[in-house]
């Protein structure tokens, strides 16, 4: 059940977005975004899709795992979805009972869900082919310059990286806990919102225990090697950017330019027309 | 009151990369009464196996036929079947989560739909039976030691009075007197009510001296299902797939090839002792 959200998950193999530089991807996902709120035409999209496309089939990962983690947002979709068609107003389209469907809408609609869609999966890219480590070190190294301004930045990685390491423990331990109270007669899937809220307390006291004990482990480990912070702390692994990495941000930038450049021409096209 | 597992496989994660197939058509059929040892190492599906003997996991092929019933049937009750074979899990001290142990154990008893009266003596009476020292029931479970939260957590079992009562490596993790401790109480209960038995380990020391029969997981199929003896004869075959015969057999068997005549079958300490000294005084 839980088990089904692949957001934020790493997916091991080998190929050459794997090997890229976290802050490439990183910045890449970033740039990613911003550009499907730039691109306003189909052809922008399209364009779009297609980058995903070539970046999805280097990354060896099964468009299937990526599917997915759609699943998960799938409702936010449905509903911005729904809320757009109905509640644009514009040119009339469709009506029947009380509800318009207008031109203005249904691009809305569309041009929304494509946007939603994109996005997930395109960042899912990022985390499914970069390990939690990875991207934070990534993180840490691009947040540098933030220092100045006395930004705890090592902190708020190392904080992230032990946020994500735990994502996975912690949900396969909800698992094991709601099976030994299922064993004991507990029920979650039945009752009224208070009932199933009261429900929740035989799952969520055990939850919370195993959370504070594997914690205080862990700070216990870390003392015990040494870590005191990020003050003069060297990298086993330091980030470099290598040719491959070069080569990644020109693609990126070229897809940008491209992009925009087309979905432009496209739209003086169409004014044209 | 048996259990039949027919050809019962389970997939982990069917379809994706990470595709496990745990379970591979195991057949096992359990009867009232018996004391059953199910021992593999690591990831040999026992774990797994058990999780479907009380309906938490869904084989992806295969029958469970409870009492006769097949429990995948649309109108079968998964919740009267978990209140008759009671599964205790690995670590099960994490489960506790009430203000007392007492309150704790009345939880299971509760969800059955038993009135306050009832729940509580099926409580007392759990507690009792686990051997947990009386002025412990109105303390918090999680400031008593390990070995008692552990009884404590299988009292929260017990008190649901299952007809089957199966224990996930119910002594992972603690010092060897609390093992011997757990497994006596465990023997106890079982010469005192009758109750069908399934214990899970990968330690042959802990089931040897209990259990009338012995299944061998290996990778989800089952290698062994004999009594003790015979599978601890096959002690080779079981280094193999990463498991041991109790050490009482390493030297019986080391005993016998330096030419004394002792019963290499013996399986506990006590048989052992008893067939060396009629070696010896031979």
């Amino acid at each position: 059940m839980l088990r089904d959200i692949t957001l934020g998950q790493y997916y091991q193999t080998e190929s050459v977005i794997h090997k890229l530089d976290p802050r490439v991807k990183l910045g890449g996902t970033l740039l990613y975004i911003i550009s499907l709120f730039l691109f306003h035409s189909f052809v922008g999209y399209v364009i779009a899709a297609g980058f995903l496309a070539i970046v999805i089939g280097l990354s060896h990962v099964p468009f299937k795992f990526m599917i997915k983690g759609m699943k998960a947002i799938f409702f936010l979709l449905l509903i911005t979805v729904v809320f757009n068609l109905f509640l644009t107003p514009g040119r009339e389209l469709v009506s029947f009972w009380k509800l318009t469907i207008t031109v203005e809408g249904l691009r809305m609609a569309v041009s929304m869900a494509v946007r939603l869609t994109l996005l997930i999966i395109g960042s899912s890219v990022m985390t499914l082919t970069t390990t939690p480590n990875n991207l934070t070190d990534g993180m840490e190294k691009m947040m540098k310059p933030l220092k100045v301004f006395r930004v705890p930045v090592h902190e708020v990685a190392m904080i992230m990286s032990i946020a994500l390491r735990f994502i996975p423990i912690l949900m396969e331990e909800t698992d094991k806990i709601m099976k030994a109270q299922i064993a004991r007669g507990a029920d979650f899937d039945s009752g009224n919102l208070i009932q199933r809220a009261k429900a929740l307390v035989p799952l969520l006291v055990p939850l919370f225990i195993s959370a504070f004990r594997r914690a205080n482990d862990l700070a216990m480990a870390m003392e015990a090697r040494c870590y005191r912070g990020g003050e003069g702390r060297t990298k086993m692994k330091p980030l470099i950017y290598e040719k491959r990495d070069r080569v990644a941000y020109l693609c990126i930038f070229a897809y940008l330019a491209a992009g925009i450049a087309l979905s432009r021409l496209a739209g003086m096209l169409w004014a044209g027309i | 009151m048996s259990i039949i597992l027919d050809h019962v496989s389970y997939v982990y994660g069917e379809g994706t990369p990470l595709e496990v197939r745990a379970l591979d058509d195991v057949s096992i059929q359990i009867s009232d009464g018996e004391f059953v040892g199910i021992i593999g190492h690591t990831g040999s599906g026992k774990s797994t196996l058990v999780q479907h003997m009380n309906g938490l996991l869904k084989a992806t092929s295969g029958h469970i036929y409870f009492n006769g019933q097949d429990i995948y049937d649309r109108d079968y009750s998964l919740k009267k079947l978990r209140s008759k074979v009671g599964l205790v899990f690995q670590y099960p001290e994490h489960q506790l989560f009430e203000i007392d142990v007492f309150t704790d154990v009345c939880f299971g008893p509760k969800n059955l739909g038993l009135d306050k009266k009832e729940a509580e003596l099926r409580a007392f009476q759990a507690l009792r039976s686990v051997g947990l020292p009386e002025e412990l029931y109105y303390q918090s479970p999680f400031e008593i030691s390990g070995g008692q939260k552990r009884r404590a957590a299988i009292a929260g079992v017990l008190a649901m009075k299952p007809e089957i009562l199966i224990l996930d490596e119910p002594t992972a993790g603690l010092d060897p007197k609390g093992r011997k401790e757990i497994l006596d109480q465990i023997g106890k209960l079982r010469t005192e009510t009758g109750m069908t038995i399934l214990l899970v380990s990968h330690s042959m020391e802990d089931v040897a001296e209990y259990v009338d029969r012995i299944i061998v997981m290996n990778r989800g199929r089952v290698m062994y299902d004999d009594v003790p003896k015979q599978v601890f004869s096959r002690y080779r075959e079981l280094e193999e797939v990463g498991l041991a015969a109790p050490q009482v057999t390493y030297i019986l068997h080391e005993l016998r090839d330096r030419g004394f005549q002792v019963d290499t079958e013996a399986t506990t300490i006590g048989e052992a002792a008893e067939t060396i000294w009629k070696a010896m005084t031979t």
